[in-house]
């Protein structure tokens, strides 16, 4: 029961945290740099607005453009209940394993990039591009990563993984965990389209590869698409921190008090590598398109070696 | 990296104190967005002059985007449009097209003594008209260029923060 | 005799009167009755695999029919598998084709061969003992050829590519002539339960594996033999294309199982590691080359060996843990790759059909002039949409399952597998995990530019829905895609029967909805993930609308206020895969030839620049190219030694007379 009620707590929490967590790194930006920044809801108030506006659907657009942003926004919706965020029992916990759910990011991206070309804009098609090139060369990391990570346990199910390391912490600090965690990370940044692969407040065009996709996008669809980015953003930190620092989420037999305590540590632990991920951005340019697939190969030389750790130092 | 952060520590913070909001200021049309105004800016034939003064007005010291404005790429994602500069032949039709791009509620801010009546270039051959001769204007800026201080106070109008 | 045999019997003679019917029938109604007739053929094999899959077995021996040895003939659950998915893939090319046929396909020839070609496919894994399995082979291969031959006089690519198709499946056949021969000369006996139960010596055995694998993994399109497979495949009909691509590559498939894990038991793991590294490079290289390719079937056709390629790595996997002594990962391992060689076939059927629409209405293969027939074709849209989703292993598609299954069971190899598995499986996960996200790219480019946007030449402005017959075969080959996605539960069982069978264990995957691993932890549920995203879905466009205020609007494209973009403007086929040409560009080895002709004024004004870039198939380049150099420059030399003079050749015969005599007299 608990692990139900800690699966829908931790997809409201990702749908309603995930505005303010863009809204913190902004913040954080704005400070970092002397301004004072526009405050922490003003992504919510941003989404409200465009909920209000009208839709729009170029001429020679079809169903293919309208349907990308729900599904964008349903692939984060379904790994947001089956990540374990908040509990290791989560119901859907057994139906996608961290492959399904490298999988269905993927499959959002590739509505989002199906969209782009859809419209038939010189711009849709580049960011289509240049986000399928960079989806596929994340993909062997993020593999490989889950495989170091299931070595240990035996299983590529998150919850367990997560339930082994809760029960048993000083395996984060092996070198393994180092290694995949730092792989995990370069990806998480590729995949969100952070500095420096990408930056998500560019105005040119030519530099763009997630905004070049949406240009064409307004509205209600447009709300979707950044509610979207924002909660893969969420899950993917949440993500990050189950997996290497799973102190607090609740585990089997947890009671309601172990639930609600895992949501505040929850929303710390994003807050806090949101804050990080934010300021580390003030120190960075963006990279040029073709020297990220180098840092890409670095992230799976990682992983490579996170996976023969785990064989070799087992 | 060091430095830097050196450097952020000893500047602290830039932007100056918001000032009180002139009050009766708010355009109507704007209430239904909410505190929030996405920006796209158009030069229809702008000497760049307000062009420098709206970068400082998004710029630490003025720091618009506290007030809940923001500078987009496209017009579709766009609530107004910040024209400058007397609207040229040349592009007229292309602000009509943008302004027909953005999606509703829509509105236009005429930024400049020439995007109000096209100032010095009045009567010039190239120039077909004031920014409300080709759309319906909400909120206009004057000066020439106008201060930052009176960009972030239109715009405060706008976004009623 | 039970159902299988007669269903088996009656698929083959239906094989027979349809060609009877192609060969005889007035043009006007012969694709119609070579049609229905192939297609009732194939749904009666269909029938006899799944019989033979659900534990029916059946033989038969008919001495008459060959000379010497008679025919053997056997239909076990292996066998029956393959039966299976060759009469459901030639159900759905065979509806398509009657429509398909007025596309300049009606010859007598073609529609006599093709019920010929699927009989002879159908006799491949049922043949019971050797000169059975040859000649089955052999009479695949002359049908399959005649088939790719079929437009020969339209283009003359068609020609070559047969010329290729023709050579290299001959050198495949020479390989396994010479391994099966060295089989029952080492086992006193041809017919397969002989060979079973002989005892060869491990250089007889290696020798036998290593030719027959050579023989089976050309048929297959496997690195580096697949050069014939991406120049026969485009240049076939449509129906051929797929029944080629997604029933007769896996006749090589067949081969390596049967031979390695059946006849042979299984064998060192050197032969295994080979067969998983001769999949990864297939993998690798056939989805990089189908990444940065433009002419749409000759994209699906390298797909098909990556495809191949990850079946082998299943296959070659499987082998592997089992001479390890790891019987129940080496089931998951087989029954991944079965499974893989089932998805495959049916998205592979599905998107060379649509291809093949798609070439009706247009024209044109080549992607760089497709676009915009999501409006003006909508169902071949929608299909191939559902086709691009399972190839591009992503869920809800099937492909996705199969994957996900054969990496559980590579990564979980590590703990008994020993340092030869700790070194292999981590690059093995890495090659499937890159020619996934590659497959991405691939399908993304496919669909998005191929279909959707606008149309970027006047013909495929004016392409037209194909007429129903065509959409019914392809839809047909959709449905079984959805099903296979979405209820995996149906075929597993079946799979991991089969395979228990074949390496002594018990059954690796089990569940209904939710996928449970026997002997490794692992779930994962395909049709509670689509029924979540479903939901989630209709939620949010529920909430949408909901909380939307304003009706959605038609508007221009925003060209940024300039004049309306021209098609000319869009992403092309090659523009859109240039970031990943550049990234692999040292494995690719793109050319370009750049020819600028200046003015006749002056050498400073330009008249005219020709740019011509094109990315050749480097392992051909390599590895091919100066083979047949050398033996072009060997014939012509030799066209010196005749040439014409009566006089020199009556020399010729003096002198060599004069030698042999010599010889004589000195050795005798």
């Amino acid at each position: 029961m608990t692990g139900l009620v800690g699966a829908v707590a931790q997809v409201v929490v990702v749908a309603v945290g995930s505005p303010l967590l863009v809204g913190l790194m902004r913040k954080i930006r704005a400070r970092l740099e002397g301004r004072v920044g526009a405050g922490v809801l003003q992504t919510w108030r941003d989404l409200r607005k465009l909920c209000r506006k009208e839709a729009i659907s170029p001429h020679g657009t079809g169903w293919v453009f309208r349907m990308a942003p729900l599904v964008l926004a349903g692939t984060a919706l379904v790994v947001a209940s089956v990540v374990p965020l908040v509990t290791t029992q989560s119901p859907m916990d057994g139906v996608a394993d961290l492959f399904a759910v490298a999988a269905l990011l993927a499959l959002g991206s590739v509505a989002l990039a199906l969209g782009g070309l859809d419209t038939g804009t010189a711009f849709g098609g580049m960011g289509a591009s240049r986000e399928v090139t960079l989806l596929a060369l994340v993909e062997p990391t993020i593999l490989l990563s889950v495989f170091a990570l299931s070595v240990r346990v035996g299983s590529t199910n998150l919850g367990e993984i997560v339930t082994a390391a809760v029960h048993d912490p000083m395996a984060v600090i092996s070198p393994v965990s180092l290694l995949a965690a730092v792989a995990l990370g370069v990806v998480t940044i590729a995949e969100t389209g952070r500095i420096p692969v990408d930056n998500p407040s560019t105005h040119l065009e030519l530099t763009m590869i997630h905004e070049a996709m949406v240009l064409e996008y307004a509205g209600p669809d447009l709300a979707l698409i950044e509610w979207a980015s924002g909660m893969r953003l969420f899950v993917l930190l949440g993500l990050l921190a189950g997996l290497f620092a799973p102190w607090g989420i609740a585990t089997a037999g947890a009671g309601p008090v172990a639930v609600v305590l895992a949501l505040v540590v929850l929303v710390f632990k994003v807050a806090v590598l949101g804050a990080g991920l934010a300021a580390g951005e003030v120190f960075m340019a963006k990279l040029r398109l073709f020297r990220i697939p180098e840092l890409l190969a670095g992230s799976f030389m990682l992983a490579l070696l996170a996976v023969a750790a785990s064989y070799f130092l087992a | 990296m060091i430095s830097l952060l050196r450097k952020m520590r000893k500047t602290g913070r830039v932007a100056e104190p918001a000032p009180e909001p002139a009050a009766g200021d708010t355009v109507p049309a704007a209430a239904e967005l909410g505190g929030s105004v996405q920006i796209r800016h158009i030069d229809a034939g702008s000497c760049n002059g307000c062009e420098v003064e709206i970068a400082s007005a998004f710029g630490p010291v003025y720091d618009a985007e506290r007030y809940g404005a923001r500078l987009v790429a496209s017009p579709r994602h766009a609530d107004a449009l910040l024209v400058t500069g007397p609207v040229t032949r040349n592009m007229e039709v292309a602000l009509r097209r943008t302004h027909e791009a953005v999606p509703e509620p829509r509105l236009v801010i005429a930024l400049g003594d020439c995007a109000r009546d096209c100032g010095v270039f009045a009567g010039a051959y190239g120039v077909a008209g004031a920014v409300k001769d080709v759309l319906p204007v909400d909120a206009e800026v004057p000066g020439c260029p106008p201060k930052p201080e009176a960009i972030v106070e239109a715009l405060r109008g706008l976004t009623g923060r | 005799m039970n159902a299988a045999g007669a269903s088996l019997l009656s698929a083959l003679g239906l094989c027979l009167v349809s060609a009877l019917a192609g060969a005889t029938a007035p043009r006007r109604v012969r694709p119609l009755l070579a049609g229905l007739g192939t297609a009732c053929a194939g749904a009666a094999a269909a029938a006899a695999g799944v019989a033979a899959l659900a534990g029916q077995s059946w033989s038969a021996w008919l001495p008459g029919v060959l000379p010497l040895a008679g025919a053997r003939l056997a239909l076990d659950p292996l066998g029956g598998m393959f039966v299976a998915v060759t009469g459901a893939v030639a159900v759905c090319a065979a509806v398509y084709g009657i429509g398909y046929a007025k596309h300049g396909v009606d010859g007598r020839v073609t529609q006599a061969t093709l019920p010929l070609f699927l009989g002879a496919m159908l006799l491949v894994p049922v043949a019971a003992s050797v000169s059975t399995l040859l000649v089955a082979w052999e009479l695949m291969a002359v049908t399959s050829l005649l088939l790719v031959l079929a437009e020969h006089a339209r283009r003359p690519a068609v020609a070559e590519a047969g010329l290729w198709y023709a050579v290299m499946t001959h050198l495949g056949f020479a390989a396994i002539v010479a391994g099966m021969a060295g089989f029952a000369a080492g086992a006193a006996g041809e017919s397969f339960e002989q060979l079973r139960a002989a005892t060869l010596s491990p250089a007889v055995r290696d020798a036998v594996f290593v030719a027959t694998l050579a023989g089976f993994a050309s048929k297959a399109g496997i690195v580096p033999l697949h050069v014939w497979l991406a120049r026969a495949h485009p240049e076939a009909p449509s129906p051929v294309s797929a029944l080629m691509s997604a029933a007769m590559v896996n006749m090589g498939v067949y081969g390596i199982v049967r031979v390695g894990l059946d006849l042979l038991r299984g064998g060192p793991s050197w032969w295994w590691l080979v067969v998983l590294a001769m999949g990864a490079l297939s993998a690798l290289f056939g989805i990089l080359q189908a990444a940065v390719a433009s002419d749409l079937k000759r994209l699906l056709g390298y797909s098909t060996t990556e495809n191949m390629g990850l079946v082998l790595i299943g296959v070659g996997a499987a082998g592997f843990f089992a001479s390890c002594g790891d019987k129940e990962l080496a089931g998951l391992a087989l029954v991944a790759a079965l499974l893989h060689v089932v998805n495959h076939a049916g998205f592979k059927t599905l998107l060379f059909l649509a291809a093949g629409s798609v070439l009706r209405a247009t024209g044109t293969r080549d992607l760089d002039a497709l676009g915009g027939l999501r409006g003006r074709m909508p169902y071949t849209t929608a299909l191939f949409a559902v086709g691009a989703l399972a190839a591009s292993a992503l869920p809800p598609g099937n492909g996705f399952v199969s994957e996900w299954l054969l990496l559980q069971s590579l990564i979980h190899a590590l703990p008994t597998s020993g340092v030869a598995g700790a070194v292999t499986m981590p690059p093995a996960v890495g090659v499937i995990a890159l020619s996934a996200g590659l497959a991405i790219a691939t399908f993304v480019k496919a669909f998005g530019v191929g279909f959707l946007a606008r149309a970027r030449t006047p013909a495929a402005g004016r392409a037209a829905e194909s007429p129903p017959t065509m959409i019914c075969g392809m839809a047909l080959a959709a449905a079984c895609c959805v099903a296979l996605a979405l209820a995996p539960a149906a075929v597993l069982p079946a799979l991991s029967h089969l395979v228990a069978v074949l390496l002594p264990g018990h059954e690796a995957v089990g569940g209904v909805v939710t996928l449970r691993l026997a002997d490794v932890q692992g779930t994962m549920s395909p049709l509670l993930i689509a029924a979540a995203l479903a939901v989630a879905a209709a939620l949010l466009l529920g909430s949408v609308r909901l909380v939307a205020r304003r009706a959605r609007r038609p508007a221009r494209l925003w060209d940024c206020g300039a004049g309306p973009m021209t098609p000319r403007m869009e992403y092309t086929a090659t523009s859109f895969a240039e970031p990943l040409q550049r990234v692999f560009d040292n494995v690719l080895a793109p050319e370009s030839d750049l020819a600028v002709t200046p003015t006749k004024e002056s050498a400073y004004l330009v008249e005219s620049i020709h740019y011509r870039a094109r990315i050749p198939d480097r392992i051909e380049r390599r590895l091919y190219d100066p083979v047949l150099a050398a033996a072009a420059s060997i014939g012509r030399g030799a066209t010196r030694l005749a040439n014409g003079s009566i006089h020199r050749y009556l020399a010729y015969g003096f002198y060599a007379l004069t030698g042999v005599l010599l010889v004589l007299a000195v050795v005798w």
